[in-house]
């Protein structure tokens, strides 16, 4: 069946205005930022800010409905799955990290990572929009299979969830030189607090660390982010675990054999055996915080070569996935 | 594995039986043994291991792609023996990869072992009795109560009992009864199965290493395959595979169909089989399409390529038929501009080879003729014509898809289509009668991938429980009240401590209290 390009057509618009929602709310939580520490600088309330916070929390709900719709409109377009070549995934991998924020949301305060989830989702929408996109068409026959649900799903919700860490896991590392720092200028019980109350001097050099440092004044605990990056990657682990073996599964029936060391699939692996050793470092004397944040950083730089990298540079079975 | 404890846990408050000995003593042997078996080693060759996969990806190997391995030899004289050395174009097979997964796997054990050990007796033995201060744990709470002390606690065990905790209630000094409660034993289950499916997997991958076969076949539609070695084109038994072991089914392909996008990218390829799983057996049929392979008999067929091939018939001057066969072409192009090679050593008085290529759809592009469209919309044979000795007799191994044409006379070129006709100098005609489709079968049994499924069920259901079950304990204390001190006659200390997730146990903690206040 040829791809309906009524119904292409305004996917296509959807996405346009979903990214232009994405970061109008992406600003809404950089203004939330800025104007709490305005209000904490003059001792007024934060009222106002908090407004700006949930204006955006709302707004990023919007753009979430815009999203889902482009998706669905283009599944509608191509009569099959909306995940069938780099342009969907990447919109998929997107859609699944703001709805992980999401869902954190209904469950704990996490409104400070708003601006800083919603910034790579932006980035990563418009690399797919403009580098990797390519019009609606029918699938491969390699590709038609119900395994495409199961395993592309699957690796779908886990790097979406990755990237959630990924951010968490940056923002912990932040946080964390900050106290380092406050806890070696601190002269003795109680200086600490005065040290973190002084705001930064402003030089020429002095600005981007100012801004790291305003940034990393503003966000909870090293601790709590460390343990929120731990839990989105005890969910997204045993859901990438999944999707290799569901993708075993699948290149069994397709290929032959379950496992065949093709690029995507060593990649795979390798990503894998990074974030299995995040999971083992975090509970090891030593390696626990900072260490453990590398890893899963590393995991995460994994999973942009295992998805960027061999789909475009090395070949190997999964090329058919790749741009045009 | 994961879950050990910083050395500086009490004892009353560690929730996981991980050992948690650090390498010491004077056995060097044991020494090193509990070097091996450390969590920093296996961190270590688990880093190891992720980065020792990572040439695989990078160099061709030989597993996936030996022609690519070939022209990394050419383009690389110098480089690429010493790589070849090092087994970077084997890098799955090679000797140090085998090392790295090989000392984990033996760390891992040394580690189950002692760990399973200990979650044995964990779960048969009653959760630790209730610290004596409660309210010095982070998670805890006190209020009062007007039953006796012992209600009190009997009404919290049996609230606890329906939730499947494990309970214990101890009477103390002073009157004062307390239960202690554990729950979530199956997190270090679910590690504990997670890491027993990991060499399970291990096991599976290396019985279908040991006992597996794979081979791949090409057939023209009309022509038939029994699985026996000599059918195949190439042919990769296992270490202890033997022949006797080759079920004896066969199969003819009746039609291929392939249907293509107007851009020329395939929609659908179907390979319509008659098959016999034993020789004797009832024809079956079978539609064999990509991700939909034929089984029979514990081997699987798979699709894998297609192409054409085309039927040739070639006459003497006298016009006796001395050739007429269907040769397969190669496909060159996503197009299918396809080459191809017919080899005739009888019946002339000049032995003739045939070099041709094909385009299914003809178009003449800036690059020359090539094949514009992959169905034989169009097709065209562009021929030339040698002759000369074909070196069949000299004992040296030829491919069918080779001649050569060096030590060979040209005696012309053509371009024919179906049905046409080209006679040449000395009268031998040569007949391009039409086109048939040709599939590419892969044919593959793994005795492993049953293992191998069950493993990888397993270490998912390992997983979630590892990583989503938590394991906590609850602790009660009832005790009766100093006399003047409010007016309830028992005051309650309770107490949560969990190893993991203390979000989730605060939340569970006050749910649970909230329930056994009323």
């Amino acid at each position: 069946m040829a791809p309906n390009v009524h119904l292409a057509h305004i996917s296509d618009v959807l996405f346009t205005w979903t990214v232009f929602v994405y970061a109008v709310a992406m600003l809404g939580y950089a203004a939330e930022f800025a104007f709490a520490r305005l209000a904490r600088a003059r001792g007024e309330s934060p009222a106002r800010s908090i407004r700006l916070g949930q204006a955006a929390v709302a707004i990023t709900v919007a753009g979430w409905g815009l999203h889902v719709s482009s998706v669905v409109t283009r599944g509608l377009a191509a009569h099959r799955v909306p995940w069938g070549n780099m342009y969907e995934f990447s919109s998929m991998v997107s859609l699944v990290a703001v709805t992980v924020f999401l869902a954190m949301l209904t469950r704990q305060q996490v409104r400070f990572l708003g601006a800083f989830v919603m910034a790579p989702v932006v980035l990563y929408l418009g690399l797919a929009g403009t580098v990797l996109y390519v019009p609606a068409g029918p699938l491969q026959p390699v590709l038609n299979s119900y395994w495409i649900k199961i395993h592309v799903v699957a690796a779908i919700t886990a790097s979406g969830a990755f990237m959630v860490s990924g951010v968490i896991t940056v923002l912990y590392l932040m946080k964390s030189w900050l106290e380092r720092r406050a806890a070696s200028v601190s002269l003795g019980p109680g200086t600490a607090a005065a040290v973190e109350l002084r705001e930064p001097a402003v030089g020429v050099r002095g600005n981007a660390r100012a801004m790291v440092d305003g940034v990393a004044r503003w966000l909870p605990s090293s601790e709590r982010l460390d343990r929120l990056s731990y839990r989105v990657i005890g969910f997204a682990f045993p859901v990438w675990t999944f999707a290799i073996i569901a993708g075993a599964i699948w290149a069994k029936y397709a290929w032959s054999r379950y496992w065949g060391w093709d690029p995507k699939e060593t990649w795979s692996f390798i990503t894998w055996v990074v974030y299995a050793a995040y999971l083992h470092a975090r509970a090891t004397a030593g390696w626990r915080g900072r260490r453990a944040a590398y890893l899963s950083l590393l995991g995460f730089g994994c999973l942009m070569v295992d998805y960027y990298v061999v789909n475009t540079v090395i070949t190997g079975l999964h090329s058919y996935a790749g741009v045009g | 594995m994961t879950d050990t404890l910083p050395e500086t846990t009490s004892a009353a408050e560690r929730l996981s039986t991980a050992p948690s000995y650090t390498p010491s003593g004077r056995n060097p042997l044991l020494r090193a043994w509990r070097q091996l078996t450390s969590m920093r080693t296996a961190l270590l060759l688990l880093a190891l291991l992720a980065l020792a996969a990572v040439p695989g990806t990078l160099l061709p190997q030989r597993g996936l792609n030996p022609a690519k391995v070939a022209a990394y030899f050419s383009a690389h004289p110098h480089l690429a023996p010493w790589l070849d050395k090092l087994s970077l174009f084997d890098v799955f097979a090679a000797p140090w990869f085998a090392a790295i997964y090989l000392l984990l796997f033996v760390s891992l054990i040394g580690c189950l072992v002692p760990r399973l050990r200990l979650h044995v007796r964990a779960m048969r033995r009653q959760p630790p009795r209730a610290p004596r201060h409660l309210l010095r744990m982070t998670t805890s709470t006190d209020w009062q109560a007007s039953d006796a002390p012992g209600d009190v606690v009997a009404h919290a065990a049996g609230v606890l009992r329906s939730r499947r905790w494990r309970t214990v209630v101890t009477e103390e000094a002073d009157g004062a009864v307390s239960v202690a409660a554990e729950k979530g034993y199956l997190r270090e289950t679910g590690n504990l199965v997670f890491h027993i499916a990991l060499l399970l997997l291990l096991t599976g991958i290396a019985l279908g290493g040991m006992f597996g076969y794979k081979g791949t076949v090409l057939v023209t539609v009309g022509d038939g395959f029994s699985n026996v070695q000599s059918s195949y084109d190439v042919f990769s038994p296992s270490r202890f595979f033997s022949n006797t072991h080759l079920p004896p089914f066969s199969f003819t392909l009746r039609r291929f169909t392939a249907t293509y996008q107007p851009n020329g990218q395939p929609r659908s390829f179907d390979a319509v089989v008659g098959y016999q799983p034993t020789p004797n057996a009832a024809t079956k049929t079978f539609d064999v399409r990509p991700n939909d392979p034929l089984s029979v008999d514990g081997s699987d067929v798979y699709l894998v390529g297609h192409g054409y091939a085309l039927q040739i018939r070639v006459r003497d001057p006298q016009g006796r038929v001395v050739y007429d066969n269907a040769t397969p072409f190669l496909p060159d192009d996503a197009m299918f501009t396809s080459h191809g090679v017919v080899k005739v050593p009888n019946g002339l008085s000049h032995q003739l080879g045939l070099t041709g290529f094909f385009y299914p759809t003809y178009g003449s592009t800036a690059l020359g003729a090539q094949s514009v469209y992959p169905a034989a919309d169009d097709p065209t044979l562009d021929l030339a014509a040698w002759q000369g000795d074909l070196g069949l007799s000299s004992g040296q191994p030829q491919s069918v898809y080779d001649l050569p044409v060096a030590s060979l006379k040209n005696v012309g070129t053509t371009q024919l289509t179906p049905g046409k006709t080209w006679r040449l100098k000395d009268g031998t005609s040569v007949t391009f009668v039409g086109v048939r489709d040709w599939a590419t079968f892969q044919i593959a049994h793994d005795p492993g991938t049953k293992l191998v499924l069950v493993a990888a069920v397993l270490i998912v259901l390992g997983l979630l429980a590892s990583l989503r079950v938590r394991r906590r304990r609850f602790w009660l204390r009832a005790a009766p009240a100093a006399a003047g001190v409010g007016s309830r006659r028992t005051v309650v200390h309770a107490a949560g401590l969990a190893r993991s997730d203390a979000d989730g146990n605060a939340t569970e903690f006050d749910r649970l209290v909230h329930q056994l206040k009323d």
